[in-house]
């Protein structure tokens, strides 16, 4: 046996005894941990706003911190800060490249983010002492489309690309401070955790892998999904993340338990999931699927409570305010709603 | 993902419904066909859009709305076809005749739709009667003829042939024949404006370049990774579940989506008196906020007035230092590269070096540890000092702060709002029962500029 066939097995070998050891602290099945609970009633939610202005289809779009601007990307080759409320547009920024997939609104309020298959994250200002939004950095390193990107805060920025790694960015300087390497493939999505010490990243091999932003290093990888992870968050209380896959299901793996607990899956569901958010107690998920509407799951009974059905073309990004207040959806209709 | 990757995706969406396709296709648990006349011919082996609905309401146990959402796809991508109108892709819940498509005019079946065969049912539609292309047909016809031009003649020889071998068939397979080709290609080649169903989106580049090459060093580091993996500690997933369970509980009242908000939602009211109550800084906060600053110590921490609330206490303790390292390192750990070792130097002075103005107290061993990395100053420096004062106060200082009179008094002060009657919708704040059958528990949402789906049953939902 060659050496590398060698290493293979072993590895192999290990990856089955993970698998048994995760096995083994399964000691009760879904049903039974939450008999005791009833599932949620209906969940109808409304229209309350309907933002319009991007003359193409809307890729991504991310709410600022204080629940009221989000920020959106379209093929038309804008970026619009967006007051919700009053349906303004704060901003309306030109892109250099027009093929943008992902936005992000720095916590502070200050920097947006963009990027697509220009391979480059964009980081604007918003708060020029002349008023004029402008390029702050371009942070070019990556070999592959940029996927999505998230703020740390003014100073950082993680990045996730279909060149399979994701990015840590030291924004002052444009410099990689961090490559996390380990993904097989293209990285489609990625979160941050509550405490800022580390992100979940999505990927087409079909896992997701939990980062320590400090140490640089995988910490777990979950597999279990049948096609490409599209969507990835926390459960609020930061122990469980939840992904959305092209294979029609989203599952919640526990950070601690280190495996799947819970499979959000329905037989007349037949498309895959593109985004996805939980409510701000978690009990909520709202996930959207190709089929141009979001369906809204009992996170802990796992089944469908609710439906959001307005758009016209594939919903292809969601997000709950950070007060838990509204949803807000973009689509390739080139709209995006507010629910609540 | 190229275009390999579009098509994995597509199929697994594709063979989902036609496994659905076929077992509406049962003889005997399927949908029960019957002959349907098309102006002078009957057409067999059809059936009403109702006939799908119904089905699909009793096959899923699904309410009328989502069975008109699943069956509208089917229409959309072509697996159902309607008779009378070509064009229309959507399913109507009434008598308007459809007919299943063929597996052989399966998207999947005859995927990538060719632009020789294209140019072939063009022809076909020229030579059998002038005219009959519509507008943006005959400028594809001619795009192509100027690209394919080379094979032309085999596009128009295959052409007559087609039809000559199609006169020679009964005229009702003949209509059947020719709605299923023009069913293939309304979705193949839909008209502008038409939903799209290939439509990739941005169709990202395949770069083999940077793939991944599985060899020795990968597997090294896999096996690596595999170890660490292995030697973790992992909770039983009772406890765990259990651990959502509680915090979903927990958190219910403050979860505006399930629970409404009081004194009312600002976006129903277009009262924004719930932003106002709940600004950074009030003179007296609500009551679900401060009821929150109990729920975790990073909840407090996370509320600046929370926070605020506490330094308060631990100044009456003589230990506001503690919080004020924390906030300080918290400074540090997220703050301006540029500033980071001035930053440093200036946390050092005021809480580590001895005889410090606010020395904290941490353990010898993190002292250490961080004297050590202070001589190359980075962001994480200050990392486990910070944690250890983090631990300090969570498990001595916020304990005893949540049975405080402070903590107390901020509690019975706290407002809580009045419900604005004039705008809150009962359904809103009612409490949420649980629904007899799950799969009948949900309902289409009716937009508030009045788009109304047909044969919706959810009462009270309008505005």
């Amino acid at each position: 046996m060659g050496e590398m066939e060698q290493l293979r097995k072993e590895a192999d070998s290990l990856k089955d005894q993970i698998t048994a050891a995760r096995k083994a602290v399964q000691d009760t099945t879904l049903q039974e941990a939450v008999a005791g609970i009833t599932v949620v009633g209906r969940v109808q939610m409304k229209t309350r706003k309907t933002l319009r202005g991007h003359l193409a289809k809307i890729y991504a779009m991310h709410w600022g911190t204080d629940s009221k601007l989000c920020v959106s990307a379209s093929q038309d080759g804008k970026l619009i800060v967006w007051d919700s409320i009053t349906t303004n547009k704060v901003n309306a920024i030109p892109l250099k490249s027009s093929w943008v997939m992902t936005c992000a609104y720095a916590p502070s309020g200050n920097f947006v983010a963009c990027g697509g298959l220009d391979n480059m994250c964009s980081i604007y200002n918003l708060k020029g002492k002349d008023g004029n939004v402008k390029v702050m950095r371009e942070l070019a390193a990556h070999t592959g489309y940029l996927s999505c990107c998230r703020f740390l805060n003014d100073s950082e920025i993680i990045t996730s690309s279909g060149d399979c790694t994701c990015v840590l960015w030291d924004i002052e300087t444009g410099t990689e401070k961090t490559i996390f390497t380990g993904h097989q493939g293209d990285c489609m999505s990625l979160a941050v955790s509550p405490d800022f010490k580390f992100f979940i990243s999505g990927a087409c091999d079909y896992t997701a892998k939990l980062w320590d932003i400090r140490e640089g290093q995988c910490r777990q990888t979950f597999g279990g999904h049948e096609s490409d992870i599209n969507s990835i968050g926390f459960f609020p209380n930061g122990n469980a993340i939840i992904t959305g896959s092209d294979d029609a299901t989203c599952k919640l793996y526990d950070l601690r338990a280190d495996q799947e607990l819970i499979t959000y899956q329905d037989s007349g569901i037949m498309c895959g999931v593109t985004s996805l958010a939980p409510s701000l107690s978690g009990r909520l998920i709202l996930a959207g699927y190709d089929d141009f509407n979001v369906n809204i799951w009992d996170s802990l009974k796992a089944e469908r409570v609710g439906v959001l059905a307005g758009h016209d073309n594939r919903v292809s990004c969601i997000g709950v305010s950070s007060d838990g207040m509204a949803c807000c959806t973009g689509s390739w209709d080139s709209f995006l709603k507010i629910w609540n | 993902m190229d275009k390999g990757g579009w098509h994995r995706q597509q199929m697994s969406c594709f063979r989902k419904m036609e496994k659905l396709i076929v077992a509406m296709q049962d003889p005997d648990m399927g949908i029960k066909m019957r002959n349907q006349r098309l102006l002078i011919t009957v057409i067999p082996h059809a059936m009403t859009g109702r006939d799908v609905i119904d089905w699909l309401i009793q096959k899923y146990r699904m309410c009328e709305e989502e069975a008109l959402h699943l069956g509208g796809m089917l229409v959309r991508y072509g697996y159902i076809y309607p008779l009378k109108e070509p064009r229309s892709l959507v399913l109507r819940a009434d008598e308007t005749p459809y007919r299943f498509q063929t597996p052989y005019f399966w998207t999947s079946t005859r995927w990538p739709a060719s632009e020789i065969d294209y140019a072939i049912y063009l022809a076909k539609k020229n030579i059998r009667k002038q005219g009959e292309l519509m507008e943006y047909e005959k400028e594809r016809y001619s795009l192509l003829h100027k690209r394919i031009n080379h094979t032309w003649d085999f596009v128009v020889m295959q052409a007559r042939e087609q039809l000559r071998a199609s006169k020679q068939r009964r005229k009702a397979d003949r209509i059947v024949l020719e709605c299923q080709e023009q069913a293939y290609w309304l979705i193949n080649r839909p008209q502008p404006g038409a939903h799209n169903i290939l439509d990739v989106g941005l169709e990202r580049p395949n770069n083999f370049s940077s793939r991944v090459t599985l060899n020795s060093d990968y597997y090294k580091s896999e096996i690596e990774a595999c170890r660490r993996a292995l030697g973790r500690n992992r909770v039983k997933s009772s406890i765990c579940l259990e651990g959502f369970v509680k915090f979903s509980e927990q958190y219910q009242n403050h979860d505006p989506i399930m629970q409404g908000c009081l004194p009312s939602n600002p976006w129903i009211s277009d009262d924004s008196a719930h932003w106002t109550m709940n600004a950074e800084m009030v003179p007296t906060p609500t009551r679900l906020r401060v009821e929150r600053w109990s729920f975790s110590f990073r909840e407090l921490l996370n509320d600046v007035m929370g926070r605020r609330e506490f330094m308060t206490y631990l100044e009456k303790e003589f230990s506001a230092e503690n919080l004020c390292f924390w906030q300080a390192c918290e400074n540090i750990r997220h703050g301006e590269s540029s500033r980071i070792v001035e930053k440093v130097e200036e946390v050092y002075k005021a809480f580590l070096a001895p005889g410090a103005a606010r020395w904290v107290n941490i353990d010898s061993k993190t002292m250490a540890h961080t004297l050590e990395g202070l001589k190359h100053p980075h962001r994480f420096v200050m990392d486990a000092a910070q944690m250890h004062i983090y631990f300090l106060m969570k498990k001595d200082s916020y304990p005893r702060y949540l049975k405080s009179d402070l903590y107390k008094n901020m509690l019975a002060r706290a407002i809580v709002p009045q419900e604005t009657k004039k705008s809150v919708f009962p359904f809103m704040r009612r409490q949420r029962h649980s629904s007899p059958s799950p799969a009948q528990a949900f309902t289409q949402v009716l937009e508030e500029d009045g788009r109304a789906q047909a044969g919706t049953n959810a009462a009270g939902s309008h505005v």
